[in-house]
């Protein structure tokens, strides 16, 4: 049997191209030792001319933030008909965009934290200081204002009274022109990935992320020692199997594919409440589906492996 | 059950590690470094133009004839042959020195860290310019100093505020054990020191007891050919010098030194033995090969000119793409231009609407120990061609339209970042070139 040639596509041109390096960099390092050959390659224009010119067996996207994750990357897979692990293109749409994740998911009978969607032009057409009290009208401080699309945390800003507001918007704003001002949901923060197999998709062991500061911000995320982490979640068996069901949940709704990680807030009450999915979850030294997988008992590489099979199996 | 951390050594580290963790700015640059991205950040040498394939054959020769001396352990203080030249070096900047009193180290970054470890225990006052070299600032966090800024203008520090930061640390029972300085086309301010100044500001450190640590590392990169007296040329003993090769041939061969009065020499000799054993003799020995083989004063002339043409580049789409109210130095040698944005501006806040542009910057903060530079930022025309300067100054302009555009829909009174106190931190107008500002230096 011929070793299979596995393209790992890292990098790209997103604020988050230094992780998905990384996780890049550890999903080959365990294909490798699962017996793949390995390629890993960046996405950019000459991507289209390698793929053409060396035919991988198939891909796997460890882009992680804008066209890696936003259905572009897949898009051109699947017209060069390269298989590969993941969402297919236009349902990563739907999970990228945080606010249509958030609508889905209501819809199908989930909780979600109460949101708005505002451009900067919203802002400005409408007045920013008339909106802005009527945000700490309808959410109460603290608040949370997030970029619509993105992840890693970056520019999301917990704002505990109206006097931050500006600066939070303006931060958030800096990563592109639409954000969510989200009603602040206290609660445990939690991580369940979900992969696919024969038997259907099942939810790995789910993390329960303990940051040293207020929130789980980029710092907290890739700074080893700031945060802790505890897999399986200290939660009661009827929360686990509660969030381990949204995260199953969002993967079915969104139409997701082969993996993904959703994010979530268990309240004190009990209330499981949807934040947001990943469909190129982070695979880092400090990233959550790492994690679940240890705490499964299996490996990256052995996950992986599966995925790929299913990817060559379906044939895109 | 315990939860994981993901580093059981946390309880562990040293008390001087804590400013070090992942940061979201920081974590931009990776994308700087991708070819769409037009990178003012950086500081690195333009090498094209190095003449590499003599360099090669020399590396060659270096081995077949003398392999087992430059692959060998060596001296802690250096190969003399290379001491001999650099004393050459420095002589074109007016200092008379002995190889006996130089110590060759791992990149001038390396002496700045022996020169901080041998001087400075935790809560010690280093005095530096505002702003000051990012590399130097991390050193000194290193060693647990505090840092204290001392305002510029267009002729460098300002003495008067040396003598207020003196007085103000003996006020407060602080030890001030060195003032830390690039006089010439600092990095990041783009200014150089007057030679007036550099008289005055040595005077004062002399009756201080301070040492002046004199870091060089631009002083051979003047436009105009034209080389500054050094501040170790007038005074041997009260100051510490810093040179390297990084600039004017290499970086990759990590290659600077320290010229230092005879009794810290012999501290700094055992400090580098205990960091390093000995500088890399392989690389000594090719540099100093290269000196002896080549014509390098003609290839720095080389240097001169192509950083010439890109300040010239820079500066000119400065003055096309800059809205009002935007301020910059205009350097007369070395790498950077430091500019201040219109008020109001958080250039640290802006830098991932840059990146998305396809533009990047060091945003001024990184260049403070207190908070100072948050509407700052350095720009690099060291390594871009003209061409793709323009266009970065370009997209930078842009970048700045759309950010006041959206604090100005949010209102930008208050909400910017700590604002500097003066001289060039201030980018007091008149200093410094601007759209609404234009300085008689404007090019």
């Amino acid at each position: 049997m011929t070793t299979q040639h596995i393209m790992v596509l890292a990098g790209g041109l997103s604020h988050e191209r230094e992780v998905s390096l990384r996780s890049g960099s550890r999903l080959a390092q365990a294909l490798r030792a699962t017996g793949f050959d390995v390629t890993v390659r960046d996405a950019d224009s000459q991507l289209l001319d390698w793929v053409t010119a060396h035919r991988p067996d198939a891909a796997v996207i460890a882009l992680h933030g804008g066209r890696g994750e936003n259905g572009s990357v897949q898009a051109v897979l699947e017209m060069t008909g390269v298989p590969f692990v993941g969402t297919e293109s236009r349902q990563c749409r739907l999970a990228w965009d945080k606010p249509t994740a958030k609508v889905l998911l209501r819809r199908a009978g989930h909780l979600t934290p109460d949101w708005v969607t505002l451009s900067h032009n919203a802002f400005r057409d409408f007045g920013a200081a008339g909106l802005i009290s009527a945000l700490g009208g309808r959410f109460a401080f603290p608040l949370v204002v997030k970029p619509y699309q993105g992840g890693s945390a970056l520019g999301t800003v917990i704002v505990h009274d109206a006097g931050e507001m500006p600066g939070a918007l303006v931060a958030s704003l800096a990563y592109g022109d639409v954000l969510l001002v989200e009603r602040y949901v206290a609660g445990t923060e939690v991580a369940v990935s979900v992969i696919e197999s024969d038997d259907g998709p099942i939810a790995l062991p789910p993390v329960e992320i303990v940051p040293s500061g207020e929130f789980f911000d980029y710092e907290a995320r890739y700074t080893a020692g700031m945060t802790t982490y505890h897999t399986p979640a200290r939660l009661e068996p009827e929360l686990m199997r509660a969030a381990a069901d949204l995260a199953l949940a969002a993967h079915s709704e969104l139409g997701l594919r082969d993996v993904s990680r959703t994010d979530m807030i268990v309240t004190p009450s009990g209330e499981v409440h949807f934040l947001e999915v990943n469909v190129s979850p982070g695979l880092t030294e400090t990233s959550m589906l790492p994690m679940s997988v240890a705490a499964a008992d299996r490996t990256l590489g052995e996950i992986y492996d599966g995925l790929i099979g299913r990817a060559i199996g379906r044939g895109c | 059950m315990t939860g994981n951390s993901l580093d059981p050594y946390v309880a562990a580290y040293a008390r001087r590690t804590t400013g070090m963790r992942a940061s979201a700015i920081r974590a931009l640059f990776a994308v700087a470094s991708r070819p769409e991205v037009v990178s003012l950040a950086g500081g690195m040498p333009y090498l094209q133009s190095l003449p590499l394939r003599e360099i090669a054959a020399q590396v060659e020769r270096l081995i077949s004839d003398e392999g087992s001396v430059a692959l060998q352990y060596g001296s802690g203080q250096g190969i003399e042959p290379l001491r001999e030249q650099i004393c050459e070096i420095m002589s074109l900047e007016g200092i008379v020195a002995e190889p006996d009193d130089v110590v060759v180290t791992v990149g001038s970054q390396m002496a700045l860290d022996l020169v901080t470890k041998i001087f400075c225990d935790p809560g010690d006052v280093i005095l530096a310019e505002a702003p000051s070299y990012v590399g130097a600032l991390s050193v000194f966090s290193a060693y647990q100093t505090e840092v204290v800024h001392i305002a510029m203008d267009d002729s460098g520090l300002i003495p008067e505020a040396v003598e207020e930061a003196i007085a103000g640390c003996a006020a407060r029972g602080q030890r001030v054990k060195l003032l830390y300085t690039i006089p010439n086309f600092h990095n990041p301010a783009g200014v150089t020191l007057s030679a007036e100044r550099r008289a005055r500001i040595a005077e004062i450190c002399r009756a201080a007891g301070i040492a002046v640590l004199e870091d060089n590392p631009y002083g051979l990169l003047g436009f105009d050919g034209a080389t500054h007296r050094a501040i170790r040329a007038d005074d041997a003993d009260n100051v510490i010098y810093l040179g390297s090769f990084s600039k004017t041939f290499a970086p990759g061969l990590r290659i600077g030194w320290v010229l230092a009065p005879h009794a810290v020499r012999e501290k700094l000799v055992l400090a580098n033995e205990a960091a390093t054993l000995n500088p890399p003799v392989f690389n000594q020995m090719m540099i100093s090969r290269y000196l002896a083989s080549f014509d390098w004063k003609s290839q720095i002339k080389a240097y001169r000119q192509t950083y010439a043409e890109r300040r010239d580049a820079m500066l000119g789409a400065l003055s096309t793409h800059m809205p009002d109210g935007t301020h910059w130095t205009v350097p007369q040698g070395g790498f950077y231009v430091w500019l201040t944005a219109p008020p109001g501006l958080d250039t640290s806040a802006m830098l991932p609407r840059a990146v998305t542009a396809r533009v990047a910057y060091v945003p001024g903060t990184a260049f403070f120990t207190d908070g100072q530079g948050g509407s700052q930022m350095r720009l690099s025309f060291c390594f871009p061609t003209p061409d793709r300067i323009v266009e970065g100054v370009r997209r930078l302009g842009s970048v700045i339209d759309a950010e006041r555009e959206v604090r100005a829909t949010f209102g930008s009174d208050g909400m910017a970042g700590p604002r500097a106190t003066g001289g060039i931190a201030g980018a007091t107008p008149g200093v410094v070139a601007g759209v609404d500002a234009p300085s008689p230096n404007t090019a």
